[in-house]
């Protein structure tokens, strides 16, 4: 099986490339809508401003080609702001649409506390999904981020607490996303990946 | 649910080496940066930091070199820095595969470097990273690998830089570096009220009291270490263990050997040499 990382011209690919290749499986860089449409499994890293990223995945009609995808079901993982992206917006970038995949609107974490909200956090389990499967309860995950998708919703399979309870992991059928970083977190995110395989294969 | 405090071991290079100073003089050979970065990550180290302490232009390539093979053996957060002038030595840090880049001179020198890094690759990978020396009254930073003072103050530099967008701060005791005299606690709590983004905290750790100490007395949100580390005598397994056994939030790790350190949990804490 060949993981699509859809590369928009930022972000830490690198790492995300090396965690799943320990992992066996097989990695390729995407940059143009045909090959997502080619695409079995889909993988959307994303780091830097919400703004830019959604440009970028516009500019070489990359947002619609994931659309297509996720409507003809293919697994797709978004990770950090690869999650946030899929929402409808984020406050980070007033103007801009997110994917729209899922409603709601990414938020930033409140002034009360430290952010970024960069370290090592637990996870609360909410639903019974297939990406923490496996994982002990109260394992730790490395999060970087100052915006966070809304807890809420039937997709929410965990959250974490910073300032506000947000969206830690989500999973809606093919459509499964973490606000951590898998590739950054040890044995415990490379659980959650091997996860995301056994679930797209 | 609760943010865990951050160990995280250093690696000064020069050369492709890995170096220890004292007091940021008297350089010592401490190894392979590779052989040492793969240790860290087995036993639980929570990101590594490396950085280029010659940052001379000729060394440029070999720093790259060694950020590029330091991060094949890592899978935990990596920062790496040291001679970060341009958005361009920003970037060629983090292609290499480091997750954030340090910066000190040169943000001094134009603070905008900050904002423009922040800008390109988010806050989340920029970290300021500022020497600093007790005055009479204050703390003053200093530049150029802590030989020159830059005339401003601690906590003024730490708000701007934040303000400016840098999303941590990596804050060096220059008084306590290397010397193994405990973490400058004062300093830490004083800068960490002082901003809202999280503080690291270095220079001086000795002992797992001083880890204690520098998270409850300090408010540090990490401690960063080098010399106590490298020396192989304590392990970042047994230092969590003993963190945990205080009631401080760490993320354990399973040992990396059978039993190794398993007695120490609920033990004395031992003291660690340099």
């Amino acid at each position: 099986m060949k993981i699509s990382i859809i590369d928009y011209g930022a972000g830490n690919l690198p790492s995300v490339e090396r965690a799943f290749a320990s992992l066996g499986a097989e990695t390729e860089r995407v940059t143009r809508s045909e090959q997502v449409g080619a695409a079995r499994t889909i993988v959307l890293p994303g780091v830097g401003h919400y703004s830019a990223f959604v440009a970028g995945l516009r500019g070489e009609n990359l947002a619609e080609a994931l659309r297509a995808a996720f409507e003809r079901g293919t697994p797709i993982l978004g990770i950090c702001l690869g999650l946030q992206a899929m929402f409808t917006s984020s406050e980070e970038a007033p103007g801009d649409q997110g994917l729209g995949f899922l409603a709601g609107e990414v938020r930033m974490l409140p002034k009360t506390v430290k952010a970024p909200h960069i370290g090592w956090n637990q996870v609360e389990r909410v639903k019974d999904g297939a990406l923490l499967r496996g994982i002990p309860e109260g394992a730790y995950f490395y999060f970087a981020h100052s915006f966070a998708a809304p807890a809420e919703g039937s997709h929410t399979a965990a959250v974490c607490d910073h300032g506000m309870k947000f969206a830690a992991v989500m999973e809606a059928e093919n459509l499964m996303g973490v606000q951590f970083h898998p590739e950054k977190s040890g044995e415990a995110g490379a659980a959650v990946l091997g996860n995301f395989l056994k679930v797209a294969r | 649910m609760t943010l865990a405090r951050r160990i995280i071991p250093c690696l000064d290079v020069d050369r492709g080496r890995v170096v220890k100073g004292i007091e940021f003089k008297q350089l010592r050979d401490m190894g392979d940066p590779e052989e040492l970065a793969a240790r860290y990550n087995r036993e639980g180290a929570d990101e590594l930091v490396l950085l280029d302490i010659t940052a001379s232009n000729e060394g440029r390539a070999t720093f790259l070199d060694t950020v590029r093979r330091v991060a094949q053996q890592l899978n935990i957060p990596f920062t790496a820095g040291g001679g970060i002038r341009s958005l361009d030595d920003g970037n060629a840090v983090l292609r290499a595969g480091a997750d954030k880049v340090t910066v000190n001179t040169a943000a001094i020198e134009r603070p905008e470097l900050i904002s423009e890094l922040a800008a390109q690759f988010g806050s989340q990978a920029v970290v300021l990273s500022m020497d600093v020396k007790r005055a009479i009254s204050t703390w003053e930073v200093f530049i150029r690998g802590g030989r020159q003072p830059a005339g401003i103050d601690a906590v003024t530099w730490a708000r701007d830089g934040v303000r400016r967008g840098a999303g941590e701060i990596l804050l060096t005791s220059m008084d306590r570096d290397g010397t193994c005299s405990g973490f400058d606690c004062e300093l830490t709590s004083r800068i960490a009220a002082e901003v809202s983004v999280p503080v690291i905290a270095s220079g001086g750790a000795r002992s797992f009291e001083d880890f204690r100490e520098v998270f409850t007395r300090g408010s540090a949100d990490a401690a960063l270490a080098a010399s106590i580390f490298h020396a192989e005598t304590e392990s970042i397994h047994a230092l969590k263990n003993y963190l945990a056994g205080e009631g401080l939030p760490v993320r354990l790790t399973p040992p990396t050997s059978a039993g190794m350190h398993a007695d120490q949990v609920l033990g004395e804490p031992p003291r660690m040499k340099s």
